[in-house]
């Protein structure tokens, strides 16, 4: 089978497009959680995503219509990692660790009371983008177009938190606010991950190609649109290496961007060495 | 426009471990240039901090501008340079011209953008403090006095009434030190901005400042550096010797 033949499939179209406008909300906001020391928040809200779609199969939504249980779930669950942060004392990895376990072994139980594990909720553990439906790829489009507007509006406020929570605050940015904005858009973006890369694999969505850029960027802006980038490519590379290989499309999209990591973390080796040390 | 800049009454901190500043009160009057000083853990960076909402005040009250401190909005009025190693991520992408340009941001209403104009501002301040060739370099990539004065223009770019620095010399060399002090004097002349600068060298910065204010979680002298040096309470306290090391330019 030859490119063209493999792009000419609908359900590739698809997946590509799904996967690149996901990819693209995951790389962006990827920079600013690895920056904020919040990496692992793709992981938690991943095991809570989890979670509830056993809550959405047990009362049976199906496909799409899981996601109106799943979103207020993970919407929630995020801002209540943010919460235990700032009033629990909690560091942000203590609070993700928390939420994540009550997820998880929320999504156990539910199933196991349900009759066991089925096909839907394993389809989450590994993802499968393949299988994207053509309503799931209008939602991704909307929810991406919806994501990254608010992260254009509120564009300098978040790279002023990033840099420093104090320094923000004493400029008048409302840095509680703008990090409940933060992490309600990792979790929307999560929700549609999930179907992509699936629960054990999703925060790498989130911060390789975060990290890699981290490598390379001679600024912020540079290292948001290097990371945009890479997570595109990735998708698209990993899924068309999936099926001319016959691999799953998840790890190999993983596989891809752990590869281009390789790649920055050499390129700055070999160009700045005087930082690598 | 009020004297009175910054004005505390009865103000007092506590954390978990106890009370961090005790009934503090004082002012500062519009171009004064005032040294903080006093010993490790007496409360001088949590007084800052207090003065700018970043820690939550006990009892008392903290005014800026003659505006409670809860009450006030206007914070481009104000400029501040925390201690630089300890904000400093050495791995944060921003380039010298971005991480300036966040100074600019209490100036701007929602969506925040930048134009044309504040790019030649942020070039100008960068301009005056001899720091505009590393307009594009990394952060991570400057020395300890370089990145000072980035976050130095960061903290002036949007031209504050007042100007609140943090021990801003810690990590720095005596040379560049004294560098550092004499630009904030320098500022605060020159553009008439009032001084709020917390520090361990109380010799130092007696060169520059207008006035002491020696803290130990109470405020246990405040006035001018003369007065300072001739105080029979500060003599009892640190004895005559290091008093004279002390004031050491007399």
């Amino acid at each position: 089978m030859n490119l063209l033949e493999i792009l000419s499939y609908g359900f590739i179209q698809r997946a590509l497009l799904a996967g690149t406008l996901i990819a693209l909300l995951c790389s962006v906001l990827g920079v600013f959680l690895v920056l904020r020391r919040l990496s692992l928040i793709g992981d938690g809200l991943a095991h809570v995503t989890f979670g509830s779609t056993a809550i959405a199969l047990a009362l049976k939504f199906y496909s799409v219509m899981s996601l109106l249980v799943t979103m207020p779930i993970v919407l929630l669950a995020s801002l209540g990692i943010l919460k235990l942060t700032e009033k629990g004392r909690l560091s942000g990895d203590a609070a993700i660790g928390l939420v994540s376990a009550l997820g998880i072994s929320a999504g156990i139980i539910l199933a196991s009371v349900g009759g066991g594990y089925n096909v839907d909720l394993l389809s989450f553990l590994f993802g499968n983008i393949l299988s994207i439906r053509s309503e799931e790829v209008v939602i991704a489009a909307l929810l991406c177009l919806g994501v990254m507007l608010m992260l254009t509006l509120y564009y300098h406020e978040l790279f002023a938190i990033s840099f420093s929570d104090e320094l923000a605050k004493v400029s008048g940015i409302r840095t509680s606010f703008i990090n409940s904005i933060l992490v309600l858009l990792t979790a929307l973006s999560v929700v549609l991950a999930m179907k992509l890369v699936g629960i054990m694999l999703i925060s790498s969505l989130l911060i390789v190609p975060a990290a890699a850029a981290l490598q390379l960027a001679r600024g912020f802006k540079a290292c948001i649109l290097l990371a945009a980038l890479q997570g595109c490519s990735s998708v698209i590379i990993g899924i068309i290496i999936s099926i001319m290989s016959n691999l799953p499309a998840s790890a190999s999209i993983v596989m891809v961007n752990l590869l281009f990591f390789a790649a920055a973390c050499l390129i700055r080796r070999i160009k700045y060495p005087k930082y690598c040390n | 426009m009020p004297d009175e800049i910054v004005a505390t009454e009865l103000l007092t901190c506590s954390y978990r471990e106890g009370r961090v500043l005790e009934d503090v009160s004082f002012q500062v009057k519009r171009g004064d240039y005032v040294g903080i000083v006093g010993p490790n853990g007496s409360g001088k960076s949590t007084l800052i901090k207090a003065l700018l909402g970043l820690v939550t005040v006990g009892k008392g009250s903290a005014a800026l501008f003659g505006t409670p401190l809860s009450a006030f909005r206007d914070w481009h009025r104000v400029g501040y340079l925390p201690q630089s190693l300890h904000l400093v991520n050495p791995v944060f992408p921003a380039t010298v011209h971005e991480t300036v340009s966040l100074g600019l941001l209490s100036l701007k209403r929602f969506p925040k953008r930048l134009n044309r104009a504040d790019k030649d501002k942020i070039n100008t301040i960068l301009d005056e403090l001899g720091i505009l060739d590393l307009e594009l370099k990394l952060i991570g990539e400057l020395s300890g006095g370089q990145l000072q004065r980035v976050l130095l223009a960061r903290a002036i770019v949007n031209d504050p009434e007042l100007l609140v620095l943090d021990e801003p010399t810690a990590a720095l060399d005596p040379e560049t030190r004294g560098r550092f002090y004499a630009m904030i004097a320098d500022i605060n002349r020159s553009r008439g901005v009032t001084v709020l600068l917390v520090t361990h060298d109380s010799g130092a910065i007696g060169e520059h400042a207008s006035k002491m204010l020696y803290l130990d979680k109470k405020i246990l002298f405040y006035g001018s550096f003369d007065e300072f040096c001739c105080s029979p309470e500060m003599s009892s306290m640190f004895g005559e010797h290091s008093q004279h090391l002390m004031c050491h330019r007399h």
